[in-house]
C-alpha cells in the first residue's frame, strides 16, 4: 500500500493551469523525487498535499483512504510534515517557541518537557539544536534543522522538503542526506522537491518529473542519466548547458582593500578585512550560503551603504564614500537579488523601470524627462533581451521571474557598464532565461566588462566564473582560478575553513579541520559527526 | 466566510481606480439617505438639501470656490508627501501656522499702506507653514521620528498656539474681550473677484499650484524620484535617489502650500484671527488626496466634493436642524467606502470558490 | 512643597494616566498581531459619546460602560473588515476611522452637550485605602483604575507565558509562516483589533463618565494619538506602557503643580505640554534605531491575505 497517492489532481489559476491530471505515488519508507523546472507546478502540488491549496479536481489517498486535507493543521495531524523553501519560522522567537507553535496545544503545554524532546530528537537524527536560541541568531542551515525537527517531533509519516539543498554547503547537504536516509529506514516516506539532478540521483529511489504542470515521466534516478532526466524536465527543444571558455582578464577595475564593516542593522552580518580584485574582461564568482555577508558586501560596492573612502576603488579611483548615482557615472551596473522591490518597482511600468537606473544618460535633460527616449529605451531592452511582456506599459509585477530578470539585466547592460555586479542572476528563473542570461554575461565579459557574480548556485559559478572564492561569516576565502578549485574545497571555504587543502576525495568532510570562523553561526565540523 | 471570493488581478485595473471614487460617492449617498430616513427626514429632500441646494445659485458656487481654494492647496501639498509615502497628517497645523504667522504680520502692519503689504503677509504665512513642515522633516530625517505621530502632535500644538494668540497677545484691545484679533487692513486683504461675493484670488493660487505640481510629477526627474521613493524605498536607494533630500522637499513644499492656504484664508474670507480659522481643512484634504487618486486634476474635483460636504453640513444645520458634525460623518464615510472600493483595483470578485494566484511567478513562467 | 498637594498630584497622575493605559494596552495587542490601527481617537470618542448617552438614558453608569465598550468594538469591526478582510491600507483606514468616529460621535452626542451626570463614584478599597498616603494615592480610586491594573496584569502574563501570546506575536511577525503552520491569521487579527476597540471604548467611558463626567465634542483631545506614541515608547512592552502612561499623566497635570507653587501661565501654553513631551519621547526612542527595529513587530502595517 502506498503512503500517499494522488490521482488526476488538477489546479487552475486565472490564465494558466498549475497542475493538470497529476498522478503521484509514494510508498512507505521511499525517498521520492519530484523534479521540475521553476514554474513546472511542483510548489502548487506540494501545497495541495499540505492542505494550503485546494485542488479543483482529483483524489488524494492517504494510506489507502480517500481524504481531503483541510489545512496545514489537519495535514500535520495525519502525519504530513513540510519543510518550506522560505522557512516558516519566526525570527524573534526561540527555537522551542517556534516548535511549540506548530504542535497541538497539549504537546506544548510544558516547555521544559518540549525542550528535552527537541534535544533528544535532534541528536538522534544528527542535527544538534539548542532549543533556547533565538532563530535570528541561527545560520540558514540551522534554521532548516528547526523546520525538520519541528516535523519529526510529530510522528511524521511523510516529510516533504522543498528545494532543501539550495541553502546549504555541499558538506551540509551530505549531513542532510544522512538524516533523510535514516528517516526513510525508519519507515518515513520522503518527498524531495528539487531541480538539481545530481542530488536526486544520489538520494532518491523514484522520481516523478513535472513539466508545465503535467507529469512528463517517471523513472528510477539511479538508473537514469542526468541528461535523460534533464530532457524530461525541459523537453527536447531547449539546449541544456553551454560550455564557456575561461578568460584571463586585463586591468583591474574593481578593487576592494581591507574592507571591514559593521551595520546598524542588528540582523546584519559584520564584514571582516575583505580584499578582492575584479579585472576588466573576467568574471569573479563568490559562492556562499545566504546571510554570510553577501548582501552587506554588495551594498558597499553599489553605494547603497558606504564605507571609508580608501576601501573600494573603481579603476584606481577611491569610491568607498560615494553614493550609488556617482558610482553609476563611473561605470557601475548592478543587478540585485530582489527583483521586485529593489531591482524593479513592482507597481510601475517597464517604461518607468527603465528610467529607474538609466536616468543619468540622455533620457533626462536638466531634470526634465524625455519621454520618447525613455519609451525607446524600454522597447530596446524588451527586443534585445527577448523579454516576454504585454509591452512597455506592463507593470513589473506582471512579468514572470525570468522575464523580469532579463529586463533588469538588459537595462544594466545597455548602459554599457564597466563593472557589472550580479546577485543570484538566475535564481528562480526558468532554464531558457537562465541560459540567455549566462550567455549575455559571457558576451559582456568578452567585451571587456569586469563582472562580479554572487550566487548560491555552485554549478552556475563553475560554469561562468573565471576565478572563484567563497564568503563565510563576513570573511572572504582565498581567490583562485575556477579550474584549480574542487567542489570539495569550495564547500570547505563556504563553511569558513579557508585553510583547507585541495583534496579530490569525496569522503566525509573533515572533522578535524580547524575553523577560523567566529563562534556565532557556522560549525560544519559538528555536522560531520552523526551519532 | 463568503460564497464569493477575491482573486488577485495580474495587473492593477486602471478603470477601477477611476470608478472606485464614483462607487464610493454612490454608496455614501445611499448610506446618507438611509441615515436621514432613520432620523425621520425625507431622505430625498435631505440629500437634496445637503448636496444640491447649496449649489443652486451663483452665490453657492462662489462659496464653493471659497472652500475649494484652501482644500486644494492643502491637498496638493499632501499629495506630494503621500506620493513619497510620507504620511504627513500635519497640513492642519501648517495651515494654522500659516494663518497665525501671516496674521501676526498683518496685525503688525495694520497702519502700513501700500500694495507691498499683502505679498509680505502672504509670504510670511507660507514661510510659517514651511517652517512648521521643516520641523517635521527635521524630526523625520535627523531623528527618525514617526511622521504620523509628530505631525498630529504639531497640529495640536499649532492649535493651542493660535488659541494662546487670540486669547492673549493678539487679542483685539477693542474687541469686548472676544478671543479674536482686530480686522486686517484693506492692504492686507486678498482682493475679491466681484464685490458681490466672497470668492477671492486664492482660487488662482490653488489652480496655479495644481498646474505646477502636475508638471512636476509627470515631466520631471524629481517627480519621478518622489514616486519611486513612495512605491518602493529599496528601489529608490538602489537607483541612488537621495531619500532625505526628497523627504525634505515634499514636507517643505506641503508646509508652504498649506501655509499659503492658511494665510489666504485669514486674509481672505475670515479677515482676522480667531479660534475657528480652520474647519478642519487640513484633515479633509487627506480625504481629498485619496479621493482624487493622488492626481492633481482628480484633486480639484475631489476638493469640490469635500467643499460641498462643508456647505451641506451648514445647510442641513439651518434647514433641517441637524448637527453640523454631519460633515465629518459624511467625510469619514466617503473615505471608508473609497478604501473598500479600492480593493477592486487589485482584486476582482469571482463567484465560485477557490482560485487565487499563488506566487504569480510560478504560474506565469509557463505563459 | 505642601505634603497634601504632593499626595493629590500623585493621585491625579494615576487618574490622568488611566485612559492612556487602557488605549495603549489595546493598541499594543493590536500591533503585536501586525495591525496598525490609527483609529484610536475615533474609537475613544465613540466610546465616550455612547457611554455618556447610555448613562444618561438609562440612568446607570455601569450600562454606560458596557455601551462604550460595545461602541469601541463596533468601530473596530469596521476597521477590521476593511484592513483585514479587504486588505486596505492600514494607515488610511485608521485615519478614516478617526475622522468618521469624530464626526459620528459629535453627531450622536450633539443633544447631550452640557448635560451633567453623577458619573462613577470612587471605590476606596476597604482597609487598604486607610493606609496613610499610599491608601489615598493607590486605593481610593474609581473602579476603572483598578480595571486598568487588572488588564495590565492579564496582558503582561499573556505575552510572557501563554500560547495565545505566542500566537499573536507569530502572526505579527510573519503572517505567511503563521498561516503555513496552521494559525488562523485573519481570526487572530480580528480578535486583536476587537480587543483594541473594546479597550479604546472603555477609555472613552472613563473620560466621559469618570474623568470629567460630561460629553463635549472632541473631548479626547488627542489621547488616542498620544497612546499610539506611548506604544512605540514602550517598545511594545506592557510594563513600560504603565510607566509611560503615568509619566504622561504627570506631564499633563503639570499646571496643577505650577499653580500649587504659585505660578500663573496661559492654559493654552500649558496645554501644549503633553504634545511637546510626546514629540520629545518619539525623538528619544527613534534615536536608537537598532533597538527599535528589534522590538517592532516585523509585519506591522503590512496587509496580508492568505492564499486559497
Amino acid at each position: 500500500m502506498n503512503q500517499i497517492e494522488l490521482n488526476n489532481i488538477t489546479k487552475r489559476y486565472p490564465g494558466c493551469i498549475a497542475n493538470q491530471a497529476v498522478e503521484l505515488k509514494v510508498g512507505a519508507g521511499e525517498i521520492h523525487a519530484l523534479l521540475g523546472e521553476n514554474g513546472a507546478g511542483k510548489s502548487t502540488l506540494m501545497k495541495i498535499i499540505y492542505g494550503v491549496v485546494k485542488p479543483d479536481e482529483g483524489i488524494m489517498r492517504w494510506q489507502g483512504e480517500e481524504i481531503s486535507v483541510k489545512g496545514p493543521a489537519h495535514a500535520r495531524e495525519l502525519g504530513i510534515g513540510m519543510v518550506f523553501q522560505h522557512f516558516s519560522l519566526f525570527e524573534t522567537l526561540t527555537v522551542a517557541e517556534n516548535i511549540a507553535l506548530s504542535l497541538p496545544k497539549a504537546e506544548s503545554a510544558s516547555m521544559d518537557l518540549l525542550k528535552k524532546r527537541i534535544i533528544e530528537v535532534s541528536e538522534h537524527y544528527g542535527m544538534k539544536l539548542d532549543p533556547n536560541r533565538y532563530v535570528h541568531s541561527l545560520s540558514i542551515g540551522e534554521q532548516q534543522r528547526v523546520e525538520i525537527v519541528r516535523c519529526l517531533l510529530q510522528d511524521v509519516k511523510l516529510l516533504i522538503l522543498d528545494e532543501p539543498t539550495s541553502v546549504l554547503t555541499p558538506q551540509e547537504v551530505e549531513t542532510l542526506f544522512k538524516t533523510l536516509h535514516l528517516l526513510a529506514a525508519e519507515g518515513c516516506s520522503i518527498l524531495f522537491i528539487s531541480h538539481k539532478l545530481d542530488e536526486v540521483r544520489a538520494l532518491c529511489d523514484h522520481a516523478t518529473i513535472l513539466k508545465a504542470g503535467q507529469v512528463s515521466g517517471h523513472c528510477i534516478p539511479k538508473e537514469t542519466t542526468t541528461a535523460e532526466l534533464a530532457r524530461l524536465m525541459v523537453g527536447d527543444d531547449t539546449p541544456l548547458t553551454e560550455d564557456y571558455k575561461k578568460a584571463e582578464g586585463a586591468e583591474t577595475f574593481l578593487s576592494i582593500v581591507d574592507l571591514s564593516h559593521q551595520s546598524d542593522d542588528p540582523f546584519a552580518c559584520t564584514l571582516k578585512n575583505i580584499s578582492l580584485d575584479v579585472k576588466a574582461g573576467e568574471i569573479l564568482g563568490i559562492a556562499g550560503v545566504a546571510g554570510n555577508g553577501q548582501e552587506e558586501l554588495l551594498n558597499l560596492i553599489s553605494g547603497e551603504d558606504t564605507s571609508a573612502k580608501e576601501t573600494v576603488f573603481f579603476a584606481k579611483k577611491a569610491v568607498g564614500n560615494l553614493t550609488p548615482e556617482k558610482r553609476r557615472i563611473l561605470g557601475l551596473g548592478f543587478v540585485p537579488e530582489e527583483r521586485l522591490g529593489r531591482g524593479a518597482v513592482p507597481d510601475m511600468s517597464l517604461q518607468d523601470n527603465g528610467l529607474l537606473t538609466a536616468y543619468q544618460g540622455d533620457l533626462t535633460k536638466n531634470g526634465i524627462i524625455n519621454t520618447s527616449k525613455v519609451k525607446a529605451f524600454a522597447q530596446n531592452i524588451i527586443e534585445k533581451f527577448n523579454v516576454k511582456a504585454a509591452g512597455i506599459h506592463a507593470q513589473a509585477k506582471s512579468l514572470s521571474g525570468g522575464n523580469l530578470q532579463k529586463y533588469i539585466i538588459g537595462r544594466e547592460i545597455l548602459q554599457n557598464p564597466k563593472l557589472l555586479v550580479c546577485s543570484h542572476p538566475t535564481w528562480g528563473v526558468d532554464i531558457g532565461a537562465a541560459i540567455l542570461i549566462r550567455h549575455e554575461l559571457i558576451k559582456l565579459r568578452d567585451e571587456g566588462c569586469a563582472i562580479l557574480v554572487v550566487s548560491e548556485d555552485i554549478d552556475e559559478l563553475y560554469s561562468i566564473s573565471d576565478r572563484i572564492c567563497a564568503i563565510c561569516d563576513g570573511e572572504l576565502s582565498p581567490v583562485a582560478p575556477t579550474h584549480d578549485v574542487s567542489i570539495n574545497q569550495l564547500g570547505m571555504w563556504m563553511a569558513g575553513d579557508f585553510h583547507a587543502v585541495n583534496t579530490d576525495s569525496n569522503s566525509e568532510p573533515s572533522n578535524s579541520a580547524p575553523s577560523n570562523s567566529t563562534p556565532t553561526n557556522h560549525s560544519p565540523e559538528s555536522e560531520g559527526a552523526i551519532k | 466566510m463568503f460564497n464569493i471570493t477575491l482573486e488577485k488581478r495580474p495587473s492593477d485595473s486602471k478603470t477601477m481606480s477611476y470608478l472606485s471614487p464614483l462607487f464610493a460617492v454612490i454608496l455614501t449617498l445611499i448610506s446618507g439617505g438611509l441615515l436621514f430616513s432613520a432620523l425621520g427626514q425625507d431622505p430625498f429632500h435631505a440629500l437634496y438639501t445637503f448636496f444640491i441646494a447649496p449649489l443652486t445659485d451663483v452665490y453657492g458656487w462662489t462659496e464653493l470656490g471659497v472652500k475649494v481654494a484652501p482644500l486644494t492647496l492643502c491637498a496638493i501639498g499632501l499629495m506630494l508627501c503621500f506620493k513619497a509615502r510620507i504620511w504627513n497628517i500635519g497640513a492642519e497645523g501648517q495651515f494654522i501656522l500659516g494663518g497665525l504667522g501671516g496674521g501676526y504680520i498683518a496685525l503688525e502692519l495694520l497702519e502700513a499702506e501700500g500694495f507691498w503689504v499683502l505679498p509680505v503677509v502672504l509670504f510670511c504665512g507660507a514661510l510659517s507653514g514651511l517652517l512648521w513642515g521643516a520641523l517635521t522633516a527635521l524630526l523625520k530625517t535627523r531623528f527618525g521620528a514617526n511622521e504620523i505621530l509628530t505631525t498630529i502632535m504639531l497640529n495640536y500644538i499649532a492649535l493651542n498656539w493660535l488659541l494662546y494668540g487670540v486669547h492673549g497677545p493678539l487679542k483685539d484691545p477693542d474687541g469686548f474681550n472676544f478671543p479674536e484679533s482686530a480686522l486686517f487692513s484693506d492692504f492686507a486683504t486678498l482682493p475679491v473677484l466681484s464685490d458681490d461675493y466672497r470668492l477671492n484670488i486664492s482660487i488662482f493660487f490653488a489652480l496655479f499650484a495644481v498646474a505646477v505640481v502636475w508638471a512636476l510629477m509627470s515631466k520631471t526627474l524629481l517627480g519621478f524620484q518622489i514616486a519611486v521613493l513612495g512605491e518602493d524605498k529599496a528601489a529608490a536607494r538602489f537607483a541612488g535617489f537621495k531619500e532625505e533630500r526628497l523627504i525634505w522637499f515634499v514636507l517643505l513644499a506641503c508646509g508652504a502650500l498649506a501655509g499659503l492656504a492658511g494665510v489666504s484664508e485669514v486674509t481672505g474670507s475670515v479677515g482676522q484671527l480667531n479660534p475657528y480659522i480652520s474647519p478642519g481643512y487640513g484633515y479633509a484634504a487627506i480625504i481629498v488626496v485619496f479621493l482624487g487618486r493622488m492626481h492633481p486634476v482628480g484633486i480639484v474635483f475631489a476638493s469640490m466634493l469635500l467643499a460641498l460636504t462643508y456647505m451641506g453640513g451648514e445647510m442641513a444645520q439651518m434647514d433641517l436642524a441637524l448637527p453640523k458634525s454631519l460633515t465629518g460623518l459624511f467625510q469619514g464615510m466617503l473615505l471608508f467606502y473609497l478604501l473598500a472600493c479600492d480593493l477592486l483595483i487589485s482584486y476582482r470578485i469571482v463567484r465560485k470558490p477557490a482560485a487565487r494566484a499563488i506566487g504569480s511567478s510560478s504560474n506565469s513562467a509557463q505563459a | 512643597m505642601d505634603f497634601e498637594l504632593f499626595t493629590n498630584i500623585l493621585f491625579a497622575t494615576l487618574r490622568t494616566g488611566t485612559p492612556l493605559i487602557l488605549i495603549a494596552l489595546g493598541e499594543m495587542v493590536c500591533e503585536k498581531s501586525g495591525v496598525l490601527n490609527l483609529g484610536q481617537e475615533g474609537m475613544v470618542l465613540m466610546g465616550a459619546a455612547l457611554g455618556f448617552i447610555a448613562a444618561v438614558v438609562t440612568g446607570h453608569a455601569g450600562l454606560g460602560i458596557i455601551a462604550a465598550i460595545l461602541a469601541g468594538m463596533m468601530m473596530s469591526v469596521l476597521f477590521a473588515f476593511l484592513a483585514v478582510t479587504l486588505v486596505s491600507n492600514q494607515v488610511a483606514t485608521g485615519l478614516a476611522l478617526t475622522i468618521f468616529g469624530t464626526g459620528l460621535s459629535g453627531f450622536l452626542g450633539a443633544g447631550y452637550v452640557g448635560m451633567a451626570i453623577d458619573g462613577i463614584a470612587p471605590f476606596p478599597i476597604p482597609f487598604l485605602s486607610d493606609i496613610p498616603v499610599i491608601g489615598k494615592v493607590l486605593f481610593s480610586h474609581d473602579p476603572l483604575v483598578y480595571v486598568s491594573w487588572v488588564m495590565f496584569g492579564l496582558i503582561f502574563w499573556c505575552f510572557r507565558s501563554t500560547r495565545l501570546g505566542l500566537i499573536i506575536r507569530a502572526v505579527g511577525e510573519n503572517p505567511e509562516a503563521a498561516n503555513a503552520i496552521g494559525i488562523p491569521v485573519m481570526k487572530v487579527r480580528y480578535g486583536a483589533i476587537l480587543f483594541g476597540g473594546a479597550m479604546a471604548g472603555l477609555a472613552g467611558a472613563y473620560l466621559s463618565l469618570v474623568y470629567t463626567p460630561m460629553w463635549s465634542e472632541g473631548m479626547s483631545a488627542g489621547r488616542g494619538w498620544i497612546a499610539l506614541a506611548l506604544v512605540v515608547f514602550a517598545s511594545w512592552k506592557a510594563e513600560r506602557i504603565l510607566l509611560g502612561a503615568y509619566l504622561f499623566g504627570a506631564a499633563s497635570i503639570l499646571h496643577l503643580v505650577l499653580q500649587g507653587l504659585g505660578f500663573e501661565a496661559s492654559p493654552n501654553l500649558l496645554a501644549m505640554l503633553p504634545y511637546g513631551a510626546t514629540i520629545i519621547v518619539l525623538v528619544i526612542i527613534a534615536s536608537d534605531a537598532a533597538k527599535a527595529k528589534l522590538s517592532t513587530p516585523l509585519a506591522l502595517g503590512r496587509p496580508y491575505r492568505p492564499q486559497v
